[in-house]
């Protein structure tokens, strides 16, 4: 019997009234009095050097407050970036400079070149239109390959390349992974595009800047996933406002999938302007703007190599990627193909040699950061695919072969620098089979087989680590923040708590959620307790939502606040009981002491912190709040099989998806219809990658799918049907080092379907005689035609 | 500027706007129902899907001055006065068929209007009238079910483990 309350219950979600009625607030909800607007003049040229804009005539047009250029940006700081990497020589990486609007250079289309603020937002787009640009086009560089080359036109002139930094892990074990590979007795080798992609949440950024002359106080309202980030980039980096003149609010906020992370050049905008004008500024993002100005995801072109012994072990993995920054480096976007792609290689396998080389290169294109799963999915897709290479190379079973490679004693301690804590990779397989049933493919292929279509069945096993992230840890590697979560938790007088954390809901339910944690540890109701986000007015200095981090980071902060809450309320109760508090006993909302009849009630606990008459005043302060910061001692690692089955039209190359099972190890869930929710929109993610999304640019860096008429979203009807789709979560595995024994379930669909897709596609064009090795996504009619063609 | 009368979530307005108002910025900016949302400029995405007469529509695609006359319907209608979820509102959150919320507007008013023309559609039926809006959250699995609950079809429970 399912519960129905507290730790494992699936409550309906209480933020569901407000979005299902129309009533939700959104940034591009809030207006404020005597609010301008501001449109970005963008540019149309992915490399040029600017020799002159004229804005005067745009000035004289009607309605334009003020209109400001790179030159209004001098002395002004620029867009920072949160991570530094070291590269393999002991040198930290190339970090040009990123100006609020371009100065000097355009270097990428939809880089911003003049702002204009007007009384209304069509005035602005009409006085963009009379601003006279001499901007010199330049070659651009868009292949990463063609960037590294000998004499290649340079994206920034004061830097010696385009190489942002090569980074080799482990570098130590460089050479005895190529001894491991030239000795092998099989070595299986893939070259292959993780291609770019383009997070697309529903909800495109907004920015609204206010300013109040008066205190000296700016306030940001943006479409963030973490504004206590937003507020110490832009204000110590870029405007130089101290933390406690600047709030930044984030109310709700339509998705964000990792591309609301980062410090954005308009929040910067917005917020310095309305100080210049001592008006708000208000800016709302088109998608059309959103598709040449929100960071872009994934962009790597790797090869990779996995040698094997006579027996089929996994003796050594060498990679080498290629990863586009594009023309500017974003916020987390270096730490993306290093420290959450490189660390991630050992995969669920006992491999004990890794090599990871990782060049990263600016282009003339929108800067690439994390998208959900953020190198994690990058990992997965190289390894799972090559496994599967190499088991139709040797003729073996795919899931033999990685049944015979599998991780199975923890803690492991992997040659690429993490410890995983937990997991059980077979029982995932094992549950995974089941309920695919396996023994029953032959005749649904056969079944396939006489309509005419090809069947495939695909497997595919991955980690990934979650739970960003212990801060000493990812000092030595880089960061430049602290990764811990935060939470205070005020208890009222009448017993009702507000929760304030520094993590940030924007989907994940974490109102509904984070109240079912603390209603079991004191045994109230969950109605008692109260979430409260994305405000850093209100809320404590916290890094917000990404990684899969919320609950085993920001809820283990919210847990470690309540134990301070608990253990101040036994002292208050042994005082009133007037008993040992070694004694005193919570459960069901009541104190009692040991081995007697006697109790109060939690109510009754929390007035008397509140009026004091009968407190024990001299050992503990009146009141009921307490706050806890908790940094994690590592990761989490979530891990996962998946399997799907496809239909291939030999005819049009078309692939449709049959059948699905996710089976994955979350450790402890607080949420299952919450957890299913995250796994069926991460796999629709994970499928749009696979089939149909593709971030395209020419070879002048045009970018040739900047709209939904170019860039295929998934929709409802490229998803499985209900009876041939099941997300399960029943193999769990605790973490062992948070309070809550959760590891986080965000991103696990994004990682865990796209290999698991593509090998189902090969699987159908191999066993009926195709001899294709590869495919690259998105796995499109066309691509699947055109290999059956050549195989 | 021109004006216009139209009635919309059962109450009649009368403003006056541009020609070339869209009717997405007159339900926000005018008339400050801001429960339709604008997620792309191509018609595509369907967040900002409202009733016109009846009949679903893209806000975007029309001109507020094209209203003129029509009884129009928005997400903000859709609950009874006392707060109460209509079917598919309430199927939703059963079902848990929305997650950050910026499309559900327009999924809410797509699906009501599906089921005023089609009272039991099929699965299939479902996800082909879907095919117009957008939703990056959910995989649209639970939005289906949801839809085949409020039409009164059985469906398999979730959170089953």
């Amino acid at each position: 019997m399912p519960k129905d309350h507290g730790i494992g219950a699936s409550p309906k979600r209480r933020e569901d009234i407000r979005f299902l009625t129309g009533t939700g607030q959104y940034t591009d909800d809030i207006n404020i009095q005597n609010q301008t607007y501001v449109h970005f003049l963008r540019s149309d040229q992915a490399h040029g050097k600017i020799n002159n804009i004229d804005t005067s005539a745009a000035a004289a047009m009607p309605g334009v407050v003020r209109i400001f250029t790179g030159a209004d940006f001098e002395g002004v700081g620029t867009i920072p970036c949160g991570w530094q990497i070291t590269d393999r020589f002991g040198e930290v990486m190339k970090e040009p400079a990123h100006p609020v609007l371009a100065q000097g250079k355009v270097r990428h289309v939809g880089d911003p070149i003049a702002a204009i603020v007007a009384e209304s937002l069509e005035e602005a787009r009409n006085a963009a239109e009379a601003i006279e640009l001499d901007i010199t086009e330049l070659p651009a560089v868009v292949d990463m390959k063609d960037a590294l080359s000998e004499g290649a036109t340079k994206v920034h002139d004061d830097l010696s390349d385009n190489l942002c930094y090569d980074w080799g892990f482990v570098e130590e074990n460089r050479e005895a992974v190529d001894e491991a590979i030239k000795n092998a007795a099989h070595v299986t080798t893939l070259e292959l595009v993780n291609q770019r992609m383009v997070a697309n949440p529903m909800e495109p950024r907004v920015a609204v800047g206010d300013f109040n002359r008066a205190k000296d106080e700016s306030t940001l309202y943006t479409t963030s996933q973490n504004p206590h980030v937003i507020r110490l980039l832009m204000g110590a980096f870029v405007l130089g406002i101290p933390e406690h003149k600047l709030r930044v609010v984030a109310p709700d906020v339509g998705g964000g999938f990792g591309t609301k992370i980062f410090h954005y050049a308009e929040e910067a905008f917005c917020t310095f302007a309305a100080r210049q004008i001592n008006r708000p500024v208000k800016w709302t993002s088109t998608r059309s703007e959103a598709f040449m100005s929100d960071a872009h995801g994934r962009d790597h072109v790797t090869k990779i190599e996995l040698a094997l012994d006579e027996d089929n072990n996994f003796v050594a993995v060498r990679t080498d990627t290629h990863a586009n920054m594009g023309a500017y480096l974003s916020t987390f976007a270096p730490s993306v193909p290093t420290w959450l792609h490189g660390t991630l290689m050992a995969g669920n396998y006992k491999t004990p040699l890794v090599y990871v080389n990782v060049k990263a290169v600016f282009t003339n294109t929108v800067p690439v950061d994390a998208y959900r799963g953020a190198g994690r999915p990058e990992a997965t897709f190289q390894l799972e695919r090559v496994i599967d290479k190499a088991a139709r190379e040797l003729g073996v079973d795919p899931i033999a072969l990685r049944r015979q490679n599998f991780i199975t004693e923890f803690p492991y301690a992997t040659p690429v620098a993490v410890e995983y804590d937990t997991g059980d990779y077979h029982a995932t397989m094992d549950k995974m089979l089941s309920l695919m049933d396996r023994d029953g493919f032959a005749a649904r292929r056969d079944a396939s087989k006489a309509k005419g279509k090809l069947r495939g069945f695909g497997v595919n096993c991955f980690i990934e680590a979650c739970g960003i992230a212990p801060s000493n840890l990812v000092g030595q590697l880089g960061a430049r923040a602290g990764l811990y979560e935060s939470a205070t938790v005020r208890v009222n007088a009448t017993g009702g708590l507000v929760v304030m954390t520094g993590s940030h809901s924007h989907g994940q339910g974490h109102e509904t959620a984070f109240p079912q944690v603390i209603a079991e540890m004191i045994g109230i109701d969950e109605s008692m307790i109260e979430i409260v986000h994305g405000d850093t007015a209100n809320t404590p200095m916290g890094m917000g939502t990404y990684g899969s981090r919320s609950l085993a980071v920001g809820g283990s902060a919210m847990v470690r606040a309540t134990e301070k809450i608990i253990n101040k309320t036994k002292k208050i109760a042994a005082h009133l009981m007037e008993a040992s508090e070694a004694d005193i006993e919570l459960k069901d909302g009541q104190f009692s002491v040991a081995g007697t009849d006697k109790s109060v009630a939690w109510g009754d606990v929390t007035l008397a912190a509140y009026v004091p008459h009968n407190y024990p005043l001299e050992d503990i302060e009146p009141g009921l709040e307490e706050t806890a910061f908790y940094d994690p001692s590592n990761f989490t690692y979530p891990a996962g099989a998946y399997a799907c089955e496809v239909e291939v039209d030999p005819d049009t190359g078309e692939v449709t998806i049959e059948k699905f099972v996710s089976a994955d190890d979350f450790g402890n869930v607080v949420n299952p219809m919450i957890v299913e929710g995250q796994v069926q929109g991460g796999i629709a993610q994970g499928i749009g990658q696979a089939l149909l999304e593709n971030c395209v640019y020419d070879e002048n860096g045009q970018l040739l799918s900047a709209s939904y008429m170019d860039y295929a979203m998934p929709r409802a009807d490229n998803m499985p049907d209900m009876a041939n789709y099941v997300v399960d979560h029943s193999c769990q595995t605790p973490c062992t080092h948070n309070p809550l024994g959760v590891k986080g379930c965000g991103e696990a669909g994004a990682i865990g379907s796209p290999p698991t897709v593509v090998n189902a596609v090969l699987d159908a064009l191999n066993s009926a005689g195709y001899d294709v090795a590869h495919i690259d996504m998105p796995v499109s009619p066309h691509r699947v035609w055109q290999a059956m063609q050549n195989g | 500027m021109v004006e216009v009368t139209m009635t919309v979530n059962g109450k009649s307005v009368t403003k006056s706007v541009k020609g070339n108002t869209l009717m997405t910025d007159f339900l926000r900016e005018d008339l400050n129902l801001t429960g339709t949302h604008v997620g792309c400029d191509t018609s595509q995405c369907g967040a900002c899907t409202i009733h016109v007469n009846g009949a679903q529509v893209k806000a975007c695609t029309m001109f507020a001055a094209e209203a003129n006359g029509a009884e129009v319907a928005t997400i903000e209608s859709q609950a009874a006065e006392d707060g109460t979820l209509n079917t598919v509102q309430q199927a939703f959150q059963d079902y848990h068929g929305l997650q950050c919320g910026f499309c559900t507007p327009g999924m809410v008013m797509a699906a009501t209007a599906l089921l005023a023309i089609n009272s039991k559609p099929s699965e299939a039926e479902i996800r082909k009238h879907l095919e117009g809006n957008i939703c990056r959250c959910t995989g649209y699995h639970n939005i289906v079910k949801a839809i085949m609950v409020a039409s009164g079809q059985d469906v398999p429970s979730i959170a089953a483990e």
